[in-house]
């Protein structure tokens, strides 16, 4: 289609704007295209690189709990794929509340005048850079953690098996607290998007029923948008999942699967970040790259879920406004 | 069956209780924002000086880390924005059609990659880049692999957030210039692109500090180094490097420093998040 265009110019004779016109169209669309190349570039090299870690340990590699770098060389990911599972969960079981109480209070019932600095200030949480809240979360966090609200915890549900041990502070917990803080940026704002997607005559529907603001929001607000919340709040799992250097600083970094939240822990990008410069042999350092792979595939399906999720729901707000 | 309150007297406590659970949120996620900036604050300030400003970390400043982290943006800049916003062009000029929709989808996805992934992607592209003779495998620590690892965080979200930007500008500004028989391309640099700076700056000013303050990339690729900028075929230090290692170290001074890191780190992200706002200001204003 394109391409007519271009030809039907040229054969009218080239002036300087048909060829400009065409150059800069061209242009543009190869540099796009390039970018996207560079994805497809990312997935392949990885694959390549991690060929040999496939070849050797095959499937096994996912459930294999051991990484031994010296001989007999033996490369498992499960502790890592264990620990990056349980503190994203962690992360959604205390985010996802406390970023819809805020989305809801910034859409639906929040004065106007608090609406802008407030908003603002929840998306600053987002400027924060990772390595700041991991500095926060060993010297600020950690002993709070671990001279109050652990012991506390402790007192009331000791008997469970995830509270067991001597609550230490550099935990899955306190990884899993700080997860939460750096994702409610995400789940919040996304949630408020779709909140404002939903049409005003819902609203109006029920507040001329007599409903209160609350049973407005519950009724008419939460279920029009519940399938945009869900979009946000699988956004926010991508971002955990893929969360690095604040997770690392607080996890305590212990290549175990324990069901303990006051046990140390690994996710696989703290192994990674860690370790990956120190890898001794082609092999490890393949084994590594895989564990990239891994993480990449996560995050991938993760987030084009949650796009498709989100695409939709925007879709229909904007259809039926 | 009886309640203390009538039907409706409930309804409003629990609409006032619902309310209030809904604030107490909003406290609930500030409190961690506060916190760290009054403890980088407070913490921070004890341990900076215009000594520690000047000197290397080898010598216990961060004056080498602040140059660092400024010549990684600032190429990272002259790589990404031109890229980001060409592509931001064609997505907002050109894209409305399935291959701009395909785009639009993979420019998307790209920007939650993890940025430890794009680490080590760029670690193994180096590798393999010297290994066939392009460069050499020395490279993998280097200016150039830090570079490169932030400029593929920063070009697909400058991408969006111009793409953003140029949708803003009106389709009556498009179809004036295009009534004077202005062609198309001179359209978009000459009037769409310039009516769009402002978001375009804004765009920018984000994207910088999204990669700012990065640290799991650069600690496979830029590495880290305890002296000035040697060149950029050399491990360079970093403001978040500085920090993660302070941080983790064992000794207490060190500990205390990265507190002061992390004050202008973060001083500097507030900056750029502030200037971003001001430049919408600006612009609302002159309109």
């Amino acid at each position: 289609m394109h391409f007519f265009r271009w030809t039907r110019g040229v054969g009218r004779g080239v002036s300087a704007d048909t060829l400009g016109e065409s150059l800069f169209r061209w242009f543009s669309t190869l540099v796009a295209l390039g970018v996207v190349g560079v994805l497809v570039l990312i997935a392949t090299l990885l694959f390549f690189e991690a060929e040999a870690s496939i070849r050797v340990f095959g499937w096994s590699f996912l459930g294999g709990t051991v990484w031994n770098p010296q001989p007999p060389l033996l490369f498992g990911a499960l502790p890592f794929v264990y620990g990056t599972l349980v503190t994203s969960a962690l992360a959604l079981l205390f985010g996802v509340p406390i970023s819809l109480g805020i989305a809801i209070f910034l859409s639906e019932l929040a004065p106007s005048w608090i609406r802008i600095p407030l908003t603002y200030v929840v998306e600053l949480l987002a400027a924060v850079p990772s390595v700041v809240y991991g500095l926060w979360g060993i010297f600020v966090l950690a002993p709070v953690m671990r001279t109050s609200i652990e012991p506390f915890i402790q007192g009331i549900f000791g008997f469970l098996p995830i509270f067991q041990g001597t609550p230490i502070g550099l935990d899955k917990l306190s990884a899993g607290v700080i997860l939460a803080i750096m994702i409610i940026p995400t789940i919040s704002s996304v949630s408020r998007e779709a909140f404002l997607a939903v049409p005003d005559s819902q609203r109006e529907a029920a507040l001329s029923l007599g409903a209160t603001r609350w049973e407005t929001t519950r009724l008419a607000v939460l279920r029009y948008a519940r399938a945009g919340l869900f979009g946000a709040i699988i956004l926010g799992l991508g971002r955990a999942v893929g969360e690095t250097m604040a997770v690392t600083m607080t996890i305590g970094n212990k290549n175990v699967i324990s069901v303990s939240l006051f046990d140390q822990g690994q996710t696989i990008a703290s192994w990674i970040a860690n370790n990956f410069t120190e890898a001794e042999t082609p092999l490890e350092l393949s084994a590594f790259i895989e564990l990239g792979l891994v993480l990449m595939l996560m995050s991938l399906i993760i987030n084009i879920f949650a796009r498709l999720m989100v695409a939709r729901v925007l879709r229909q707000g904007e259809g039926a406004a | 069956m009886k309640f203390p309150f009538n039907r409706d007297t409930r309804r409003r406590w629990i609409d006032l209780t619902m309310s209030i659970a809904a604030f107490v949120c909003v406290v609930i996620a500030i409190i961690p924002l506060g916190s760290i900036l009054i403890e980088a604050s407070i913490r921070g300030l004890q341990s900076l000086s215009p000594a520690v400003l000047t000197s290397t970390t080898g010598q216990g400043g961060i004056g080498n880390a602040i140059q660092g982290t400024l010549i990684l943006i600032l190429l990272s800049a002259l790589v990404s924005l031109p890229v980001g916003i060409l592509t931001g062009i064609y997505l907002a000029e050109f894209g409305k059609n399935r291959l701009g929709a395909a785009v639009r989808f993979f420019v998307e996805v790209m920007t939650q990659i993890p940025s430890m992934v794009v680490g080590i992607f760029v670690y193994s592209l180096v590798l393999e880049l010297g290994l066939i003779g392009l460069g050499s495998p020395r490279l993998v620590f280097s200016t150039i692999s830090g570079v490169l690892a932030l400029s593929t965080i920063m070009v697909p979200f400058v991408a969006r957030t111009s793409e953003e930007a140029l949708r803003l500008v009106s389709i009556a500004v498009r179809e004036s210039a295009l009534a004077l028989g202005i062609p198309r391309y001179r359209t978009i640099l000459r009037v769409v692109v310039p009516s769009a700076s402002s978001a375009l700056v804004t765009g920018s000013l984000l994207g910088i500090a999204r990669v700012a303050g990065e640290t799991a990339p650069l600690l496979v690729t830029a590495f880290g180094n305890n002296d000035w900028f040697r060149g950029v075929d050399q491990p360079i230090e970093s403001l978040p490097h500085t920090i993660y290692i302070w941080a983790t170290g064992p000794y207490v001074a060190q500990n205390q420093a990265a507190w002061g890191v992390s004050l202008v780190l973060v001083l500097m992200m507030l900056g750029l998040s502030i200037a971003s706002r001001v430049v919408i200001r600006l612009r609302s204003v002159s309109r």
